[in-house]
């Protein structure tokens, strides 16, 4: 896989998690600027759900298997769209807090990618 | 009655699914997700390698899918599913747990609950206390 843009998400992730604790920690909602964010980092998963299916059609094969790897890139990608969308409906501090549950888990997932790929560049 | 304003937002106290609740969601439907994706997948491909596991895995699933619907839809009934489900959440991960340090032969694959959810940065531990806890809260119905 890719390792600079899974690297690239990951990093952006936690940066959203720590920018959305900030928000939840001064007891505020996410904003505008929090959603451009999420943005971002989708945007990002989304990059990495085409690159990842693109090397799938060159007949690249992740080490632990085809279904896992995609499944794996569908719940990257859905991750923060599905906790920006609670968090519009919890306009608390807890929403911003569920954002940056979300993006945590978008970093781990990270991980989980690279194993499942099977490391390294390419 | 004059000047009888209507209160706009949220009820003074709130669902089981709003506030912190929402986070409470959010981390069940993350799990349900995760071991419900995992054990299909283990159970539909490789079945005979750790069937103990991957039923657990399945179990765990649908604990914390009920939990998930549970917290969304609120209400007494609900909250009374949810507090019976995370006692059976909490349960599974110590039992399980338990079982996988005593008796590693029994799991050649790991399942969610495994060495007390380890693998699981100790979350699935984690979540049935603080969900208890949470639930407490709302034990009366808004007066």
């Amino acid at each position: 896989m890719l390792t600079p843009l899974t690297v690239a998400v990951a990093v952006t992730a936690l940066a959203l998690a720590a920018w959305c604790g900030h928000a939840a920690y001064r007891d505020q909602p996410t904003k505008d600027w929090h959603f451009i964010g999420m943005a971002v980092v989708t945007v990002l998963a989304l990059a990495q759900l085409v690159v990842g299916v693109v090397l799938l059609a060159q007949g690249r094969e992740p080490a632990d298997g085809t279904v896992v790897f995609v499944s794996y890139l569908l719940g990257a990608a859905a991750a923060i769209p599905a906790v920006g969308f609670l968090s519009l409906a919890e306009r608390t501090r807890w929403g911003s807090v569920t954002v940056a549950a979300g993006a945590v888990v978008l970093a781990v997932l990270q991980v989980r990618l690279h194993d499942i790929w099977g490391g390294g560049v390419g | 009655m004059a000047e009888v304003r209507v209160r706009t937002g949220p009820p003074a106290s709130g669902g089981i699914g709003t506030g912190p609740g929402r986070l409470l969601v959010t981390l069940y439907a993350v799990f349900t997700v995760g071991a419900a994706s995992r054990s299909i997948y283990q159970l539909s491909t490789r079945f005979d390698e750790a069937p103990l596991a991957y039923v657990l895995s399945a179990l765990a699933a649908l604990v914390y899918g009920f939990i998930t619907v549970a917290l969304v839809r609120g209400g007494e009934r609900a909250r009374a599913l949810a507090v019976g489900c995370c006692v059976a959440e909490l349960a599974g991960v110590l039992v399980v747990g338990t079982w996988t340090v005593l008796d590693p032969a029994a799991f050649p694959d790991a399942t969610v609950w495994s060495d007390y959810g380890m693998g699981y940065l100790f979350i699935p531990l984690a979540l049935p206390v603080t969900g208890l806890l949470w639930l407490r809260r709302h034990r009366r119905p808004a007066a």
